[in-house]
Parts: C-alpha cells; structure tokens; sequence
C-alpha cells in the first residue's frame, strides 16, 4: 500500500489539494447563500418566502450529481463555459446551501417570538433585530448540525470525480485503473478523506462547547 | 393635558373574535394608566396595539402624533418614544445585562459609547442591577430580568412605556422590587400605561384605571373611585373575585 502512496504521490497530492480548493470555496459560499435564504425564508415578505422556497425544494430534491451534470453539460452549451472543477463546486455549493438554509432556518425559528418583540418594541428595526438580537443565538444553535452539513461537503466533493475535477476521487479512479490495486488505492483516498473531516469535526465541536457555555 | 395615545373608534379582530370593539380612548402625557380586567379580556392585545406590536383591523390609532393605521407611518420612530416592558421580559439572551441596556440606544439613537455607558449603568444602578452589569440574563431572577428590562426601556429616554403584565411571571417575593421600579419610572413623569393584576399598584401609584372586559372598555375613572364604587356589575364580579383572593 505504501508504494501506491509513493508511486503516485503527485495525482494523490493535486487530488488532496483539489478536493480541499473546491470544499473551501463551497463551503465558504453555500454557508453565504444559505443563510440569505433561510433569512428569505422567515422575513415578513411574501415575494423573498416563495422564492427562496422555491430554490431549497428544487436543489434539495435533486441528486447531487444531477445539478453538477448541469452545470457540466447544459450550462456551458448556453451560457457560459465551466471546468469539471467548476462546474462540480457550482453544483456542490448550491446543493448544500439549500440544506444549510433549512438548517439555519429552524435555528431562527427556535429562538422565541419574545426576542424579536424585544428589540422591535426597543425602537430596531427588522433588520437590526436580525442581526444583533435573532441570528447570533440562532447561529450557536446550529453548529452542530452545521458541522454535519460540513462533513458531507467534503465527502460530497467526491461528486467532481465524475465531471474530470481532478478531485482525489478522480486520481483513485485513474491510480486504480493505472495499476489494478484498486482496493489499496481506495483505502488511501479514505484516509485523504479523514484527514479532512476529522479536524473539521473536532472544531465544529470544539466551537459547540466554546458557544455552549 | 396632551394627549400622547388616542383611540379613535378602533377595532381589532381575530378572524371571527371581535378583539377590540370600537375602542375610544385619550392617553394623557404623565398619566399613569392601570387596566385591569378578567383574563382573555383582550387587555394585552388593547396594549400591544400602541406600539405596533397587533396591527388595528379599522379605525385610527394616534401615538406621539402619528396614525398607526396610517401605512405610511414609520414604527420604528413611534417605537423610539415608546417603550415596552414584558410579561417574560424578553432580555436578549446573548447580550449581558449592560448591553442589554446599551444596544438600542447604540445602534438606533446612535449615542456615544462613552455617554451610553454612562446612562445605561446610570439607570441600572436605579433598577439595583449595576452590580449584575456583567452577568447574562440567564444568570439572573425573574425579578431581577424584569428591572433589566425596565433599565432598557428607560435608557431609550421614551414618552411612555407600556408595561404588559410585568409582574404575571414573577415569584411573589420579586414582585414588590419590580413594583418599586415601576413606582420610580411613574415619579419620573413619564406616561405609563400598565397591564396588571397588582391591584395595589393600580390603587396606590395609577392615576386613572380602566376595567376592561370582552373587549371594550367598561370603566375609565379615578382609582380610589373605582375601587370604591365599581359601577358596573362585571366589575363588581371580578373585583370581588380578586380581592379575596388576596
């Protein structure tokens, strides 16, 4: 096993660095889009409810690799032409974004009526409630189930082995068919995987008992 | 007198509960207000209307000058003048006592910090809370929360707060604290008007007491009047149903 490391050291190393590249950015941005519409989603407007409605049924409900295989093949035929990488990170963080606004959304919606009547009758507006008041309780609610979202980023971003993203599940498809060690070569990915998910899982917990206090 | 709230013809419903029936009713400014009356009565609802808190369904509803039925008024102003102060005190949980003091006047008054401080520990030591300056709202009694919340209010420098039941959730022991506050807020000359069952407040600190029941006002008199000679027969019921409990 040692020598499926050494013998393809440089496919596994890009691979590692891609799937960290696409989870970061991802991540960083489905946690943006996620929580603009959760907050779409319980603000007095009408018009932001349905909408944002509609974007979490539509990318929830539809297998991950469906929505990258949009951006893959539909997307670039139309409007604009994209990477397999590209493509795969577009798709990722707009399907995890809607689970994230779902999630953030029961967070908002489990703080009590009470403090929002609080900071309103206190002279804030929506808005300003929101921020100082709603949101910063609601968001250490949510670590938790947020790292959860987290993990299945990363292990999500495996998707981009089927679009040519050069991702380390991609590299083990190539290393595996290259040498015919398919099962070395597919523990060694597990591992690139762990050594991603793990830390991340001991800060998201880490975070939750800082915030728990 | 200037009158700082006034009711005209006001109704209120929720879907076929008829909440508030054509209400009429002036709010001096330095009044201090007491409205009592059986639970389910709509007194909250009546209370909550004057800050925007239930919106009206007909009539108008002027506070500090501006008609709350009117969809071009701004809330947030009115809500500058108006304080309010709940049954379950509504402190935000992730500031501690002081910013819960601090944060309005901060980011809506846009005061200086330095000056805001100053206020804010200002009123807390009012309240007796400068010593739980530091402490989170979860840290602290019911009692003490509802001072804090009192605090918040009074540091806006509101015309009038509205006090929804403030006592309702309290241990008997932290009730008399809060109602020394409330006491200390009414010297001040603000205009109160208070949701209670604290009949001895309403006696003793009021200065006018509305018996309110199905929705309408049924009494609006002198304190030692009503409690004197209610004048009509639900009031007599209720009263007699409240004060032996005492």
């Amino acid at each position: 096993m040692w020598q499926i490391i050494t013998n393809n050291w440089s496919a596994f190393l890009m691979g590692f660095w891609n799937t960290i590249l696409c989870s970061i950015i991802a991540l960083f941005f489905s946690l943006i889009l996620g929580v603009i519409f959760a907050l779409l989603e319980v603000a007095p407007p009408k018009f932001g409810r349905v909408i944002a409605r509609i974007y979490v049924e539509i990318f929830r409900n539809i297998p991950l690799l469906v929505i990258v295989m949009i951006f893959y093949l539909i997307v670039p035929r139309f409007i604009v032409k994209l990477s397999g990488f590209q493509a795969g990170t577009i798709g990722l963080t707009l399907y995890t974004s809607a689970f994230i606004a779902e999630t953030v959304k029961s967070g908002i919606n489990s703080i009590g009526e009470g403090q929002m009547e609080g900071a309103r009758s206190n002279g804030m507006t929506y808005i300003q409630a929101m921020r100082y008041v709603i949101l910063p309780q609601a968001m250490k609610i949510v670590i938790p189930p947020l790292g959860n979202q987290f993990v299945n980023l990363i292990k999500n971003s495996s998707v981009l082995a089927f679009v040519a993203g050069f991702d380390l599940m991609y590299q083990a498809q190539i290393i595996a068919f290259a040498t015919l060690k398919t099962i070395d070569t597919y523990v060694v990915v597990g591992l690139f995987y762990l050594i991603l998910t793990m830390p991340l899982s001991y800060y998201m917990r880490y975070l939750e008992k800082k915030f728990a206090n | 007198m200037t009158p700082i709230i006034e009711f005209r013809d006001v109704n209120k419903y929720y879907g076929k509960l008829h909440a508030l029936k054509n209400i009429n009713l002036t709010i001096n400014e330095g009044e201090v207000v007491s409205i009592i009356g059986p639970s389910g009565s709509g007194k909250s609802t009546l209370i909550r209307t004057m800050n925007g808190l239930e919106r009206i369904n007909s009539g108008q509803l002027i506070v500090t000058g501006h008609d709350l039925a009117d969809k071009a008024t701004d809330i947030n102003k009115i809500r500058k003048n108006v304080g309010m102060v709940f049954q379950n005190f509504n402190l935000y949980e992730n500031h501690t006592v002081l910013e819960n003091v601090t944060l309005a006047p901060k980011i809506v008054l846009k005061r200086p910090d330095d000056e805001n401080k100053e206020i804010a520990m200002r009123y807390l030591e009012k309240v007796g809370m400068a010593d739980k300056a530091n402490a989170y709202p979860r840290q602290v009694s019911g009692g003490q929360k509802q001072r804090v919340a009192i605090a918040r209010s009074l540091a806006m420098h509101p015309k009038v707060i509205l006090f929804d039941e403030p006592t309702s959730a309290l241990d008997p022991e932290m009730i008399q604290d809060v109602l020394d506050v409330m006491k200390y807020v009414a010297e001040q000359g603000i205009t109160m008007v208070v949701v209670t069952h604290e009949m001895g407040f309403a006696r003793k600190v009021g200065t006018r007491l509305i018996f309110f029941d199905k929705g309408e006002v049924l009494e609006d008199r002198k304190p030692e009047e009503f409690f004197a000679h209610p004048d009509t027969e639900r009031a007599r019921d209720f009263l007699s149903k409240v004060i032996s409990k005492d």
